[in-house]
């Protein structure tokens, strides 16, 4: 049973079209542990009857974990928000529509923290998630539930949605590969939305080329989402073992102050793998680079201040009777978002307000531009810019949930590329007092498949080994 | 002082259902009266993750409207949200444009538009209870089968001085659209739904006042009410030295009267934003060509060119204008009884249209061929004018030559061979009262013998040349 457990989801994938293994005996051996799960990074798994598939597909069999927020016919779908207990949709996601469609399992929904705001997945209702590193810390978030999922080896992979670091910091503080592609190739139709502008979908997987099976399957123009772009060609399976005439760019303004000593060590030695790999490292600027928290959490909590005005108690979700109309929004919404949720829809209201949306939501916007600018002026000097995923390692359960800013920052290398929307990878580069660290890839807009070959190459020479958190 | 030393100053808004097959933002199709919450969808209903995606059909409508009335066309249009609870929203915004509309500038007649948008309609609350109306109800439920018709909203400038004025403006606009193809424009059903922005100011003046917005007028007569209360109320508030205050007002149809909906300290703030879950519309040079050809020939211009090409008169040029079929039917006629001029065949149009039900000259058994003939025979003398109009009651009814109509009825008109002579000299013979009326100067008296001869010609006789002879046998 633990060999099969120890299949990559594309060796999975393989040995059941080869005929090898028997999807049935994969999807009991996962749904088990699953069902078993001591870090709640559930909120629902499937029964025990294996579902329906294709063999012939390329994900045939193989089980995936998708995090709550994705729309799933019949199934709950919460986004971690007791607003949203117990509602069922009466349609799926294009995302885990393509990914049944392609073979793929769904095992179970995995926790988050509600409506993806937070970096903890403490801001869940239906509880934290625990890191299987070491479960007085959290995983990460949002999608904390999918990341420690895979960590833990309960699930072979699994999808999460990122808005502002919500794949990479979680994938970094379990030790696992996270991507969050260029904004708009994973549609998001059937995504419960955060922020519209930034959410993109993505894959937690073991390794990076589990990443590109799973992100290849994701991908694509969606006619339900204006927003979805089509990329010049498939991804393709990761092959590169060097890294020979490629420009890494390091911008000082995400390497320096707040990062942990033993994150930056861990990212000066993947430096120096790059290196050794054939590749150029050089210091470079992303001048705006440390204005995209504030900026971000601006036009964030604006979007969300809109996205989340329909969860009012009227059609679905919560309801909680009041005397009238108002009152039954407001003791709806009083009761059924968690504190989190209700100060980003302050923040976002008062930004939108008459009279400050230019000081804020439009100057925010400005500032959004400026960044991306930057990013397009350093990729005429680099293919690639490198910094660590997230400034810590995984830190201890309700030690920043009384610091809002403090939790904020935990995005700060993660925001901006989300900002300009461009894709990036976390892969995990070593441990730090025991706890794994994350090495953050970005490149320009349909750069996939660059980044997963060089993510592949840098994988390889840092030889990381997650096992320990599997067996727990 | 008084009414007449004061000018309105008007502004509309006009929102019109567009004649889609399918919503603004979702497949459903739209609805017309079926069971509630039939034609819904996780888009339409806001499901949570759902997401809007823009009617090509309805953008092409909007360039239809924009081209017609010589609108600026946005070379990139935004939709944005208008964040503001309530029910009939299901997402609790509504998708609108807001600084990047579609269309801006252009004119219909002589007033200016400042824009034409597009966006979504609400959808239906039905409140139960004494009140009706969501305070106080007792329950409100929705039927969200509305919501998403794509709608577009049509602002003028504040170029309308009376309520006449904006009946007539109106009115050419409903015209205008349904010619266009792209709405039912009906004001009963709720496909037109007009807002009046009223100021006045004393005759003479050339500033804009403080104006007010008046709701709920949804009917031409229910609009001219509405503005004509609200001149008057604010020439009074004038006069006695009060200011007019920015607000909105319903207008209440039992009672002609408006009530405050909510002052100006009570307005919403909206939020607008630009809709992040679409993209930027953007017109190509291929989209506005197809616009433009699908452009038919529009009521203004119409109007203009049967009055100059066929000389008819405006108000029956105007007429078959607005009434297109109509206005097909005349030319159609025309032409086939040209040389003739085309006045009287107009008359004989405008005679049959009085005579038939509904406005579709094609559910009347009468040929424009038909009608042609018939003002030829008149031309001709074979039948008369009277007479004519009997023949097109029977055309009306039955269809068919009106040559043999009148031969069947006995319609024709009298031979000139002496017969009217040798009548009219008979019923004088008889009425010599009446002649010596005459005679002694009352012209008006000659009436009295007309009656008796066309009775003994049973209508046959001209009424000119009937005239002719009494005038030349009593010598006058």
């Amino acid at each position: 049973m633990s060999e099969l457990l120890e299949l990559t989801a594309a060796q999975a994938a393989d040995a059941i079209r080869r005929g090898e293994i028997e999807p049935d005996a994969l999807w009991s051996a996962y749904r088990e542990r699953a069902v078993a799960d001591e870090l709640n990074a559930y909120t629902w798994v499937a029964g025990a009857e294996p579902p329906e598939f294709d063999r012939s597909s390329p994900l045939a069999g193989v089980p995936v974990a998708v995090k709550d927020l994705f729309a799933t016919e019949g199934i709950p779908s919460q986004a971690g928000s007791k607003i949203l207990e117990r509602y069922r949709p009466p349609y799926s996601a294009t995302a885990v529509e393509r990914l049944t469609g392609a073979g793929a399992t769904l095992l179970g929904k995995t926790n988050q923290d509600e409506f993806a705001m937070g970096s903890s997945t403490e801001h869940s209702a239906y509880g934290p998630t625990l890191n299987p590193w070491d479960t007085g810390r959290v995983p990460g978030g949002s999608s904390g539930g999918s990341a420690a999922a895979v960590a833990a080896g309960t699930a072979p992979w699994s999808i999460g949605t990122d808005t502002g670091g919500s794949i990479r910091q979680p994938a970094a503080l379990c030790g696992i590969v996270g991507m969050k592609p260029t904004y708009g190739a994973v549609s998001r139709y059937g995504m419960i939305a955060f922020a519209s502008s930034l959410d993109q979908a993505g894959p937690f997987t073991r390794d990076v080329t589990d990443a590109a099976l799973l992100l290849g399957v994701m991908v694509g123009e969606d006619p339900r989402d204006s927003t979805s772009i089509r990329l010049p060609g498939p991804i393709a399976l990761p092959s590169a073992t060097d890294l020979d005439g490629i420009r890494i760019g390091v911008p000082e303004e995400l390497t320096g102050e707040g990062i942990e000593p033993g994150v930056l060590k861990a990212f000066e030695a993947t430096l120096d793998v790059a290196r050794e790999l054939g590749a150029t490292v050089e210091p470079t600027r992303l001048p705006h680079a440390p204005h995209a928290l504030a900026a971000y959490y601006i036009l964030a909590p604006a979007e969300a201040s809109s996205n989340l005005a329909r969860y009012d108690g009227v059609r679905y979700g919560l309801r909680e009777d009041g005397a009238d109309l108002l009152s039954m929004y407001t003791e709806t919404r009083e009761a059924g978002f968690g504190a989190e949720v209700k100060r980003r829809i302050m923040i976002g209201t008062y930004a939108l307000s008459s009279g400050y949306y230019d000081a804020y939501y439009g100057r925010a916007q400005k500032v959004r531009t400026r960044i991306s600018e930057d990013f397009r002026a350093a990729w005429e000097s680099f293919d690639f810019i490198a910094t660590p995923t997230s400034p810590t390692v995984a830190f201890e359960l309700g030690a920043k949930l009384e610091d809002p800013l403090a939790m904020y920052l935990n995005d700060f290398c993660a925001v901006p590329m989300s900002l300009a929307g461009i894709p990036a990878i976390s892969i995990p580069n070593g441990l730090a007092d025991g706890l794994p660290t994350g090495f953050q890839l970005s490149g320009p807009a349909f750069s996939e498949n660059r980044i997963l070959d060089a993510a592949h190459a840098l994988e390889k020479a840092i030889g990381f080994d997650g096992s320990k958190a599997r067996k727990a | 002082m008084s009414l007449s030393d004061w000018e309105p100053v008007i502004g509309l808004e006009i929102h019109v259902q567009l004649k889609t097959n399918t919503k603004m933002f979702c497949g459903c199709e739209l609805s017309f009266g079926e069971e509630p919450n039939t034609r819904t969808c996780p888009v339409c209903l806001g499901l949570p993750g759902s997401l809007p995606v823009v009617n090509a059909r309805a953008i092409h409508y909007g360039l239809l409207m924009g081209e017609a009335f010589g609108c600026e066309i946005a070379p990139r249009s935004i939709f944005a949200r208008k964040n503001y609870f309530y029910p009939d929203q299901a997402k609790n915004y509504q998708i609108s444009q807001y600084d990047t509309p579609l269309c801006a500038g252009g004119h219909l007649g002589d007033v200016r538009l400042n824009r034409i948008h597009l966006e979504e309609d609400a959808a239906k609350l039905v409140h139960l209870g004494e009140s009706g109306r969501i305070h106080g109800s007792e329950a409100s439920i929705v039927d969200y089968n509305r919501g998403g018709t794509p709608l577009a909203e049509i602002v003028t400038e504040p170029d309308i001085h009376s309520a006449e004025e904006a009946r007539d403006w109106l009115n050419l606009l409903r015209v205008t659209l349904r010619q266009l193809g792209v709405s039912d424009v009906n004001m009963e059903e709720g496909s037109l739904r007009a807002d009046a922005n009223v100021s006045v100011r004393r005759k003479g003046e050339t500033q804009l006042n403080t104006k007010t917005e008046l709701k709920n007028m949804n009917s031409f007569r229910f609009l001219m009410q509405g503005i004509n209360a609200e001149v008057k109320r604010q020439v009074a508030l004038r006069e006695g030295g009060g200011r007019v205050q920015q607000e909105t007002l319903h207008f209440d149809p039992t009672s002609g009267k408006l009530n405050t909906l909510r002052s100006k300290e009570e307005a919403h703030d909206y939020r607008y934003f630009p809709e992040p879950d679409l993209v930027p519309v953007v017109p190509t040079e291929e989209m506005r060509a197809e616009a433009r050809a699908a452009l038919p020939e529009l009521p203004a211009a119409r109007a203009e060119r049967y009055a100059a090409d066929w000389d008819i008169q405006q108000d029956t040029a105007r007429l078959f204008a607005f009434e297109p079929d109509w206005g097909d039917f005349f030319e159609e006629a025309a032409t086939a009884a040209a040389p003739l001029p085309a006045r009287p065949v107009a008359n004989l149009v405008m005679e049959l249209r009085g005579r038939v039900d509904g406005d579709d000259p094609l559910a009347t058994p009468v040929s424009a061929q038909a009608v042609a003939g018939l003002a030829r025979l008149v031309e001709e003398r074979k039948t008369t004018a009277g007479n004519a109009r009997k023949v097109l009651e029977i055309l009306a009814k039955e269809g068919g030559d009106p040559a043999a109509i009148i031969e069947r009825e006995g319609l024709g008109a009298m031979a000139d061979d002496g017969e009217l002579a040798g009548i009219v000299a008979q019923v004088i013979a008889e009425h010599p009262d009446v002649v010596e009326r005459i005679k002694g100067g009352n012209a008006k008296a000659t009436g009295a013998l007309i009656g008796p001869i066309m009775k003994a010609t049973k209508g046959r006789a001209d009424g000119g040349e009937v005239n002719r002879l009494i005038r030349q046998q009593l010598e006058l």
